[in-house]
């Protein structure tokens, strides 16, 4: 009878696991160790409320609920939504964001693997599908490490509690009687009692829940039951465990975005207007009849040829002839007025997000005033190829290849724009052409889907240079007043900092809302021109402070070239240039050495250490002003800047080259100091360090957007260069200071807005000419050399 | 080369193209004003080389013809007919790896890694020609590449460290 009944049982979760009832096996097919599962959860439960004792019960009853075949459905409360084991032994874990190429895979693994005490090779990250992970935000912020672990992390420790409190059944032993090494479950006081994960749970689902704080996104978070390990008993965390995940790219055996290759897939150009804003008169659909199958695919000002060749889509996209109506009025800036226009603009929004004292009464009691003014450009995220998306949109669902950076957004998106429930769309993400925030994937993608819908075709759509550069999302403009009161000995009592800008929302960091997509607008969805900008990053302990901003309207509403978004340290880059090239003003107004003044007003312990370190390691040299006319062509210079970013605090000293005679910088070393509490894995933290600091280098000294009252002029790399290998700098010292005792802040863009203002400090060292305009080009260079009225004002 | 017009009088020029490629000959059937990278890509279903720009600016799409590193989103297959050309999977394997790509993984090379073929085959190609390349000659030579995400520091580790593998097996002697 029992014999009968547990085979039935057995039986039934096989089939299930099989998924298809016509492959299953007779229970007489059953292993020993299938056996053994189902009968002890019997026993056991059946005996639950007898000697076996509360926590016993407890065990009793998570156990038995693991012995499923089924997986429930993909809910954050549901340890199988994060955490799986392979019949094999191999770890699975499935993280809601992805990993843009800084390793990120490499990090979690050694998270999950820690907190399972398995071993790092066997874990392997899932990364970012609608239809594998829950949504835990895509990429953002930089919290790879700092939120969207925890729920990986958690879900590994109660994954390894569950599997002990197995084998204690298994094992006829006590869970404080075993110990696990590499997935496999032992019992100290009885050797060769051992029984390995793959053999406790391999192949199956866990089938238990876990506490859930019921927000998706950055904010998602789950609890188990488990305790999480301490940091000084990890053996995998902190290790500079390589990267595992780069060999395919180079040795060109994985797949990009644009490698996807979909069956019956039709190639799409977009054709956009030549003149922002103008709209479409009239398309000569005869204008590309010489290229083979070419056709117009057209919904208001939405517009596109797509052929069955890719070369054929590009060539009638060159070909096809069309008629614009101009908007009725052009842009109300360009270039040449930008911080003008800036200073006048009517202010949509302002935000006193940092007010301490009052800075009112401090300028008025002020007996000296520092005060000088910054400007920083658009700039493009001029990813190494524009963007490439594949749609397959049918009546039975919706497939999407994307290489958006937030997947599950892109799938809302898609969703939205086509009217269907987004349970219809699978949103698989493939990693793209390079990705710091949202640059045209976005738009990709929503094109890609609305051209499936229109041509009833699956649809690959990849930009042109032009799509990536001019039409991409830009980060904003702005412009940003700094003043400083100083008292009779000149003591900082009152510091305020307002920037004035366009939004860095004016389209969200996210696709889910189509108004925010060129397709949409295109189609005559009106834009949100949503506002946000932001304010320094730093700790600075003046009496009064008050930190502010305020945004001005768009140029153009509707599908700008110049609409405005998130690009790595959204805002960073911008507002650390002004605010740290401000404290080195006033450090040399006040008579002190820059690394001096910054400790003097940032107390805290952690940046004292951060700055004493950041001192010895650069070799800086103490200066209380500008050290005078160098001799030569070459002008060697020190800058020094500070930040704080989501927890990460740091700085970095530029020692920088200016050659006189043709203006270009030289950015030849850099030390930076960095302090993201707990350290994952340090080789990571140095790569990642390494990008953010030569990336954000490139925005310091060359890019800008170049734009006139009709269009972004800016289309290639020639009209909108970045730095070459030319300019890579000769070393990058670095010092990672590590504290187990904190929990593990984002490293990913936190250095980006450090080098904007040590090079532009470092310029002034070297020169005692202020650079208070980005970028800082040879052109721009030898114009400030020339100009010599370029100070500081003084009231 | 046979000239089609088509009834609207439009001219198609259809002819087929014969090369090698990772030393497999192929035929490509069309417009021999197209760029090698689309045949690559679109007929032959390869995944390296990349499109990056289209206008030979950033170096994605670089491949070997007859052993010169050459930017194929600009070369029009008629330009390369009976030529031999070598794509990065044509340049080394995991298995056989070519000494810049080995020193490329050793050195953790590259973020995205869009970019890496660009690198990769402009390097090869530049160290094939000037083994003993200085330092700024290294640099000259890979001037006209794009790397976005900002991988330079870590790339110009592994090309010297390459350099130097590659020296001391004689591979270039």
């Amino acid at each position: 009878m029992k014999e009968t009944t547990l085979n039935t049982t057995a039986e039934v979760l096989h089939q299930n696991a099989l998924g298809d009832p016509s492959t299953q096996v007779s229970a007489s097919g059953l292993s020993r160790r299938q056996w053994m599962m189902s009968s002890g959860a019997l026993v056991v439960s059946a005996s639950a409320s007898g000697f076996l004792g509360l926590s016993a019960l407890s065990a009793s009853v998570d156990a038995r609920a693991q012995a499923s075949g089924v997986k429930p459905a993909m809910n954050p409360d549901e340890l199988d939504s994060w955490v799986a084991i392979a019949p094999d032994g191999g770890v699975t874990a499935f993280f809601g964001k992805v990993d843009l190429g800084q390793g990120l895979v490499v990090a979690l693994a050694q998270m999950v693997a820690e907190e399972l005490d398995v071993a790092y090779e066997r874990v392997n990250i899932v990364l970012g599908s609608t239809d594998k992970t829950v949504n835990q935000g895509g990429a953002s912020s930089a919290l790879g490490i700092q939120a969207g672990s925890k729920p990986l992390v958690q879900a590994a420790a109660e994954a390894r509690r569950l599997l002990v409190e197995m084998a204690a059944l298994q094992l006829g032993t006590t869970t404080a009687d075993l110990v696990v090494n590499n997935g496999v479950v032992s019992s100290k006081s009885q050797t060769g009692k051992t029984v390995s994960y793959q053999d406790l749970i391999g192949g199956k689902y866990f089938n238990s829940k876990v506490e859930w704080n019921k927000k998706l996104g950055n904010p998602l978070e789950i609890k188990g039951k488990a305790t999480l390990k301490k940091p000084v008993d990890y053996k995998i965390v902190g290790q500079p465990i390589p990267r595992t995940d780069l060999a395919w790219r180079i040795y060109g055996t994985g797949e990009f975005v644009s490698d996807i290759r979909v069956p019956g897939v039709l190639h799409a150009r977009m054709v956009r207007t030549p003149m922002a804003g103008a709209t479409i008169a009239s398309v000569d659909e005869s204008s590309i009849q010489s290229v083979p199958g070419a056709k117009v695919v057209r919904q208001q000002n939405f517009l596109a040829v797509v052929a069955e060749k890719e070369w054929d889509a590009v060539k009638a996209a060159r070909l096809l002839k069309v008629k614009w109506t101009p908007p009725q009025y052009p842009m109300p800036a360009n270039e040449e007025n930008l911080y003008e226009h800036l200073r006048l603009a009517a202010v949509v929004k302002r935000e006193e997000e940092v007010k301490v004292g009052d800075v009112s009464v401090a300028f008025k009691a002020a007996k000296r005033i520092i005060s000088a003014e910054y400007h920083w450009p658009f700039q493009s995220h001029a990813s190494m190829g524009p963007a490439c998306a594949i749609a397959d949109v049918k009546p039975e669902g919706v497939t999407l290849w994307t290489s958006s950076q937030k997947p599950h957004f892109a799938r809302d998106g898609v969703a939205n724009l086509l009217g269907i429930d987004p349970k219809m769309v699978t949103g698989h993400w493939v990693i793209g052409p390079g990705s710091y925030g949202r640059n045209d994937a976005g738009d990709a993608v929503m094109d890609a889907a609305m051209l499936s819908k229109l041509t009833g075709r699956p649809v690959r759509v990849q930009g042109m240079r032009h799509d990536g550069t001019l039409w991409d999302p830009k980060a904003p403009a702005s412009i940003h007043t700094a003043r400083a009161a100083l008292d009779e000995n000149g003591v900082v009592i009152g510091y305020e900092f307002v920037s004035k800008g366009f939004s860095r929302v004016s389209i969200e960091s996210n696709e889910a809302d189509p108004n925010d997509s060129l397709v949409g607008m295109e189609m005559g969805l009106p834009a949100r021109n949503g506002v946000g900008f932001g304010v320094p990053g730093d700790a600075y302990k003046f009496p009064a402070k008050l930190q502010a901003w305020e945004v001005v309207p768009d140029l153009i509403k509707q599908a700008s070239p110049l609409r405005t978004s998130h690009m790595r340290d959204p805002v960073g880059l911008q507002i650390q240039f002004a605010s740290e090239q401000f404290m080195d003003e006033v450090a040399f107004e006040t008579g002190l050495d820059p690394i001096a003044f910054r400790m003097r007003y940032a107390p805290s312990a952690r940046d004292q250490d951060l700055f004493a370190q950041l001192r010895d390691k650069s070799n800086w040299q103490t200066r209380r002003a500008y050290a005078g006319p160098q001799k030569g062509r070459i002008l060697k210079g020190q800058g020094v800047a500070y930040a704080h970013r989501g927890g990460t605090i740091l700085a970095a000293v530029a020692h920088i080259e200016v050659d006189r005679q043709t203006g270009r910088i030289w950015a030849r070393k850099f030390t930076v100091a960095h302090d993201c509490g707990l350290i994952i894995n340090p080789k990571g933290i140095q790569y990642t360090i390494e990008g953010a600091l030569v990336q954000a280098l490139s925005r310091t000294l060359y890019e800008e957007v170049h734009f006139d009252e009709h269009q972004v002029k800016s289309v290639d790399w020639l009209t909108y260069p970045i730095l070459t290998i030319h300019d890579t700098p000769e070393s990058v010292d670095l010092v990672l200071i590590n504290r187990p005792e904190l929990p593990p802040t984002g490293a990913g863009e936190a250095t980006n807005r450090l080098i904007p203002a040590s090079v532009a400090n470092a310029f002034f060292d070297a020169t005692g000419v202020r650079m208070r305009q980005a970028p800082l080009t040879p052109k721009r260079v030898l114009a400030a050399l020339k100009d010599s009225s370029a100070k500081t004002k003084i009231s | 080369m046979p000239i089609q017009t088509d009834d609207k009088g439009s001219v198609q020029d259809m002819s087929t193209t014969s090369f090698k490629v990772d030393g497999q000959s192929v035929k490509i059937d069309g417009d021999p004003q197209m760029p090698l990278l689309y045949a690559l890509r679109d007929e032959l279903g390869m995944n390296n080389p990349k499109f990056g720009c289209g206008l030979a600016q950033c170096g994605a799409c670089t491949v070997h013809v007859n052993g010169v590193a050459t930017r194929s989103c600009v070369l029009p297959i008629s330009a390369v007919a009976n030529q031999s050309i070598t794509t990065l999977t044509g340049l080394g394997s995991p298995e056989h790896p070519h000494p810049l790509q080995a020193a490329f993984v050793e050195e953790q090379v590259t973020q995205c890694g869009y970019c890496v073929n660009a690198w990769l085959m402009t390097a090869a190609a530049l160290l094939q020609k000037n083994p003993h390349a200085s330092e700024s000659q290294i640099k000259d030579g890979l001037k006209d590449l794009k790397c976005r995400c900002g991988s330079h520091l870590a790339i110009l580790r592994a090309v010297k460290k390459a350099q130097t593998a590659m020296l001391a097996k004689g591979v270039m002697a």
